[in-house]
C-alpha cells in the first residue's frame, strides 16, 4: 500500500530573458543610476556619477528615482531607462 | 467545478515518513514535519473553500506570483489544518494580495517580519480558536496550522525561503505561525474586524507584515491613563530601537487590563487617541539608545515622529488569558510600506 501525494510547489525559476550585448567601454554612453529609495544610496551615486564623468568619458549619467524601494520602478522611470546604454538599478543598504 | 483536474505533480511513497522525508529533503517545509498532501484531502479543502483547483486566489504583483487554489489547498494540507480552517486561510493569501500589504517588499526584506493573522466573527468558535489563554503561544490547532498554512504557502509558491526570496537577517519565531482570535464573547469592545469595515455578525481577518510581540506589564495602577502609557513607552523604544517610522502597530490587551479599562469608562479609540498623542519621539531621542550619530541629520534634533500617521493606525484587540496585567505591543515591518488589510470571509460554515 503506497501513498499517493502533490507536489506543493511551483516553478519559480525566472522566465527565460536574453541578454544584450555587454558594453565594451563606457566611453560616449549614456549611464542611469536609479536610486531605489535605500538609505544611503545618494551619496554612493554621486560618488558613482563623478567617477563615470571623470574617468570614464561617459555621454552623460542619468539619474532616476524609485519612490519605494520595496516595490518596482513605475513606468516614467522604466521609460527614462530606456534612453540608456546600461542602468545600474539596485542598491543594498 | 469538483471535475476539474489537479495539476501538480504526483509522488508515489511508501508512507507518510517517507513522504515527509522527501519533503523536509526538498526544502518544502518550514523545517516541522507536514502531514501528506493526498489528492483526496486536497480536494476536501477546494470544496470547503468552493474553489476549483485552477482557481487564482490572488497574484503577488511584483514578481506577478498567481497563487492557485490547489497550491493553496496542498499547502494547507501539509500545515495539518482541517478542512473547515480553508475559507480563512483563502481570505488571508487575499488579503496578502492587496498592493497595500506589501506582500513582496515585507517578505523579502532583510527587516525579517511575518504575517500577524487576527480573526473576527462566528468562525472563530466554528473552528475552535483561541483567544485567551497563551493567545500568542502553541496549543490551538487552527491558530497554530492557519499561520503555519500561509507560511508554506510563502515558502512553496512564493519562493520565501530564507536565503533567497525572503532576506530575513534574524525573522522572528512568529515567521512559523503567528495567528490569534479576537476574545469577543469577554470584551464589551467592537471586534476589530467591524471597526475595519465587516458589518457586525460577519467573519473577517485583519492581516499586517509584523515584527516579533513586545510584552509589558502593569499590575500598579487602576489609571487607564498609566496604563496607556506603559504601551506608548513600548511604541516609543520600538521607534528609538527598531524603526522609526509610522504605520500600522497593533496592541493585544489581556482581560485583567481590559477590565480597567472598561471600569473607567474606556473604548478602544480612547487608546487609540491616547496612544497617538503619546507614542511620539525627538530625533534627539536617538542619543539615549546609541544612534547618536543620525540625531543631526533629517529636520535636526527636535524633529518630532508619531508612531502613528493617524489614531486608527492602531489595532487594539482584546485577547489573552484572564490573570495578568499583560499586554503586547505589535510592530509594523517598516511603517506605512505594509499595512494592515481586513478581509472578509466568504463563505464559511457555522457562518449561515
Amino acid at each position: 500500500m503506497s501513498i499517493r501525494v502533490l507536489d506543493p510547489t511551483v516553478d519559480t525559476a525566472p522566465a527565460k530573458a536574453g541578454t544584450t550585448t555587454t558594453l565594451t567601454s563606457l566611453a560616449g554612453r549614456t549611464i542611469g543610476l536609479l536610486d531605489n529609495g535605500k538609505i544611503n544610496v545618494r551619496p554612493l551615486l554621486d560618488h558613482m556619477e563623478m567617477v563615470l564623468r571623470s574617468q570614464y568619458g561617459v555621454h552623460d549619467v542619468v539619474r532616476l528615482r524609485k519612490p519605494d524601494f520595496s516595490r518596482p520602478a513605475p513606468a516614467p522611470v522604466l521609460a527614462a531607462m530606456q534612453g540608456c546604454d546600461a542602468v545600474i538599478s539596485a542598491v543594498g543598504d | 467545478m469538483a471535475t476539474q483536474a489537479l495539476q501538480s505533480a504526483i509522488y508515489e511513497l511508501a508512507d507518510a515518513l517517507d513522504v515527509n522525508e522527501l519533503y523536509q529533503q526538498k526544502g518544502w517545509t518550514d523545517g516541522l514535519p507536514i502531514v501528506p498532501p493526498t489528492e483526496e484531502r486536497v480536494r476536501e479543502f477546494l470544496d470547503a473553500a468552493g474553489l476549483a483547483p485552477l482557481d487564482t486566489i490572488g497574484v503577488e504583483s511584483v514578481r506577478q506570483r498567481p497563487i492557485s487554489a490547489e497550491k493553496a489547498a496542498i499547502n494547507a494540507v501539509m500545515a495539518g489544518c482541517l478542512p473547515d480552517y480553508m475559507p480563512v486561510v483563502v481570505s488571508v493569501l487575499r488579503a496578502m494580495c492587496v498592493a497595500e500589504y506589501n506582500v513582496h517588499g515585507s517578505t523579502a526584506s532583510t527587516g525579517g517580519s511575518a504575517p500577524f493573522i487576527v480573526v473576527n466573527g462566528p468562525v472563530r468558535t466554528a473552528l475552535g480558536m483561541n483567544a485567551t489563554h497563551g493567545v500568542l503561544g502553541n496549543g490551538n490547532r487552527a491558530n497554530a496550522t492557519i499561520g503555519r498554512a500561509i507560511r508554506l504557502v510563502l515558502i512553496n509558491v512564493l519562493g520565501c525561503i530564507p536565503g533567497q526570496i525572503d532576506r530575513s537577517t534574524l525573522g522572528h519565531p512568529g515567521k512559523f505561525t503567528f495567528c490569534l482570535a479576537e476574545d469577543e464573547e469577554d470584551s464589551p469592545w467592537i471586534p476589530l474586524a467591524q471597526e475595519r469595515g465587516v458589518p457586525a455578525g460577519a467573519s473577517a481577518v485583519t492581516v499586517m507584515a509584523a515584527e516579533a510581540p513586545r510584552q509589558v506589564m502593569n499590575e500598579w495602577t487602576h489609571d487607564p491613563e498609566e496604563i496607556a502609557e506603559t504601551f506608548a513607552a513600548e511604541i516609543r523604544h520600538n521607534m528609538l530601537t527598531y524603526s522609526i517610522w509610522a504605520g500600522n502597530y497593533a496592541l493585544i490587551i489581556s482581560k485583567q487590563l481590559r477590565d480597567l479599562f472598561v471600569a473607567a469608562g474606556w473604548h478602544k479609540h480612547d487608546i487609540r487617541e491616547y496612544v497617538y498623542r503619546s507614542a511620539r519621539v525627538l530625533r534627539r531621542d536617538w542619543a539615549t539608545v546609541g544612534k547618536g550619530n543620525i540625531v543631526a541629520r533629517g529636520g535636526g534634533p527636535d524633529q518630532e515622529f508619531t508612531a502613528l500617521r493617524s489614531p486608527d493606525d492602531l489595532l487594539v484587540i482584546a485577547a489573552g488569558g484572564p490573570a495578568g496585567g499583560f499586554a503586547a505591543v505589535v510592530p509594523p515591518w517598516y511603517g506605512a510600506k505594509g499595512l494592515a488589510v481586513t478581509q472578509a470571509i466568504h463563505p464559511v460554515q457555522g457562518d449561515q
